[in-house]
């Protein structure tokens, strides 16, 4: 059974009802254990778990140094187009957006990997638009050596792709495939997503199952927070997460949390994720999973994102451009959306350092799996 | 219910054929223990004589058998032994056991793993006795196995669930029913292995080795039965003696005042 068939299944009314009707008992109940638990992992997302804020932290910064050490995993974004045949209204690369379009070319692509080369990075977020015939399989297929030749860890976050091209790419050197649901909400999904294969809710919601199935080790799940109850949501994607783990229990998994941020044209959000929440949601994980990768983008804010760290966050991109290029000419006019944390890697480091936390550059060898690519 | 393969089971307490002390007494105590699944050695049972006093009154009864491989050093030795059962006894179902180590009898998971596998692909409903490793238990279910059997502790020990941690995440895992076999010497052991959440418990020597195996079969019986309920009523959680209501280290969340 699919997962989009479980979804189905789930009583979507009595869940949501359930997160707003759990009681401190419950909340009590799940900081007693709720390690892979979903009712607990409810209880924790709820706003009864609110007040508890503070012994949900503890407990997550425990679990997570037990698991994580104090180690942060340091990965860069690299946009390699702004290409999108898709119309989603809160995303500047949308289709209709009168933006300046570009795909790097080969030599743009080394000129870009120099710069993050340079700062230190080894583990790299390849992210496009979504447009399958001008940035299809070919593309990716002919750019990933060349990035496999450089970092040891390339990871991506693109349009969702078939199982043989997953396959193929992993043979190529692909490591990890981030691909956010945005919201586990059909309706609320369609209301965002008006044109272009995007639309095919069923089609997203199943590429995890098909990514797994290729043999990628690490696969990335998120939400968009605020295009729908942020809550019900993330309880959702826990749902998700519990079905990826049982059924294809050979992969990693991570989770992002990206709160809904200005762009371009773009939508504000219709329930507003606050600090507090953000907060609730990362320890809440952590609870619910202690292996679980949590990462952390430059969406967040400077004070905000140091402040975080330890409450379970494992991975962390810094000194991130947004745009294809963005690297080589640092201008804005492409961006897919803001960056609150304009701060260069070498500074987000040393604060971690300072803080007490290990940046970590490298964590893969990459001669440990030979690729095509070598 | 519990349901592998095909076949649905009241009693989630399975129960074994060896160390009684007559045919009789084992008989009244598997009735005693109300399970209706019973496995039985096949290297044991005496096809020529025609007067087996294990099989002939097991097979006028209603209880499933359950033959096993126990005896087999390799994969090759318990496929023809699986064979040999069906061929003897007409059931596909095989209780897979591949000991090479005569001492502790501890199961040989590399030959259970090619062994399921043949099994599994000629049809058989295979149950594999197995160490208690989650890795393993996997790959078992991968290949076709209608349920894993785990050991709490080496076989007619009577040491119970050494391996709680990794019994755990065996139950937490599997998409099959999981049996805990071996090693469970007490009523006790066997409630703590149903309160855990494992579908099913297989105890032989602790119940024929008593000194009255009726009346520690009704104890097995009704331990099981509780340990389910329990399982099933949930089970309160552990918590250390006293909860913190206040951190002891710095505040984590101040910087959100």
């Amino acid at each position: 059974m699919s997962f989009y068939e479980c979804l189905q299944a789930l009583p979507r009314a009595q869940l949501q009802m359930s997160l707003y009707n759990a009681t401190a008992a419950d909340v009590e109940s799940a900081l007693l254990g709720c390690q892979g638990d979903l009712s607990g992992l409810l209880a924790l997302l709820s706003p009864a778990a609110e007040p508890y804020l503070e012994r949900m932290a503890q407990q997550a910064a425990g679990l997570t140094r037990q698991r994580f050490g104090r180690n942060i995993g340091m990965y860069l974004p690299m946009y390699v187009s702004n290409l999108c045949a898709n119309e989603c209204d809160y995303c500047g690369f949308s289709m209709s957006n009168k933006i300046k379009r570009k795909v790097l070319n080969h030599r743009e692509l080394e000129a870009e990997m120099a710069v993050i080369k340079s700062q230190g990075f080894d583990s790299i977020l390849i992210v496009s638009g979504e447009h399958e015939t001008k940035v299809g399989i070919d593309y990716f297929a002919s750019m990933i050596p060349d990035v496999k030749r450089q970092f040891s860890y390339v990871a991506m976050e693109v349009q969702p792709l078939k199982e043989s091209e997953y396959h193929d790419l992993v043979e190529l050197g692909l490591d990890a495939v981030m691909l956010y649901q945005e919201t586990y909400n059909p309706i609320t999904y369609q209301a965002h997503h008006t044109r272009g294969k995007k639309q095919d809710f069923q089609y997203r919601l199943e590429s995890p199952e098909r990514i797994a199935r290729a043999g990628v080790d690490k696969i990335g799940l998120g939400v968009l927070l605020g295009l729908d109850d942020w809550r019900l949501d993330a309880l959702l994607m826990g749902h998700h997460l519990d079905y990826l783990e049982k059924q294809f229990w050979r992969t990693r998994y991570s989770i992002s949390l990206p709160r809904l941020r200005p762009c371009v044209g773009g939508i504000a959000p219709k329930v507003e994720l606050t600090d507090r929440g953000l907060v609730q949601l990362i320890c809440a994980f952590r609870l619910f999973n202690a292996e679980l990768e949590i990462s952390l983008s430059t969406r967040e804010s400077t004070s905000l994102r140091d402040n975080l760290l330890g409450l379970g966050i494992t991975q962390m991109s810094a000194g991130s451009s947004t745009q294809p290029g963005g690297y080589v000419s640092p201008d804005t006019e492409l961006d897919q959306f803001e960056i609150s944390d304009d701060r260069s890697a070498e500074e987000v480091a040393n604060v971690m350092k300072s803080r007490g936390f290990v940046p970590v550059w490298k964590d893969w060898e990459r001669g440990w799996r030979p690729t095509l690519s070598d | 219910m519990l349901k592998i393969a095909d076949t649905v089971f009241d009693s989630r307490l399975f129960t074994g054929t060896g160390k009684y002390a007559c045919a009789n007494t084992m008989l009244a105590a598997i009735e005693a223990s109300r399970s209706q699944l019973v496995t039985m050695a096949m290297k044991r049972l005496d096809f020529h004589s025609g007067s087996d006093d294990i099989l002939r009154p097991l097979q006028g009864s209603n209880i499933k058998l359950l033959p096993n491989t126990s005896g087999a050093r390799n994969a090759q030795e318990a496929v023809f032994v699986a064979e040999l059962a069906r061929e003897v006894l007409g059931t596909h179902w095989i209780k897979l056991e591949i000991h090479p180590d005569p001492k502790y009898l501890m199961p040989d998971p590399i030959e259970t793993l090619k062994a399921a596998e043949t099994l599994c692909n000629k049809g058989y409903v295979v149950l594999p006795y197995v160490h208690a490793d989650p890795v393993l238990c996997r790959r078992l279910e991968e290949v076709g196995c209608a349920a894993v059997m785990p050991l709490g502790s080496p076989i007619g020990s009577n040491q119970g669930l050494a391996t709680e941690t990794f019994l755990k995440i065996i139950i937490d895992q599997a998409k099959v029913p999981v049996v805990v076999d071996a090693g469970i010497g007490t009523p006790s052991q066997a409630m703590q292995a149903m309160e855990l959440g494992a579908d099913a418990v297989l105890v032989n020597t602790a119940i024929a080795s008593s000194a009255d195996p009726i009346l520690m079969a009704r104890c097995f019986a009704e331990a099981v039965d509780t340990g389910r309920s329990a399982y099933l009523a949930g089970l309160g959680k552990v918590s250390a003696v006293a909860q913190h209501t206040s951190p002891q280290q710095a505040p984590l969340t101040a910087f959100l005042d």
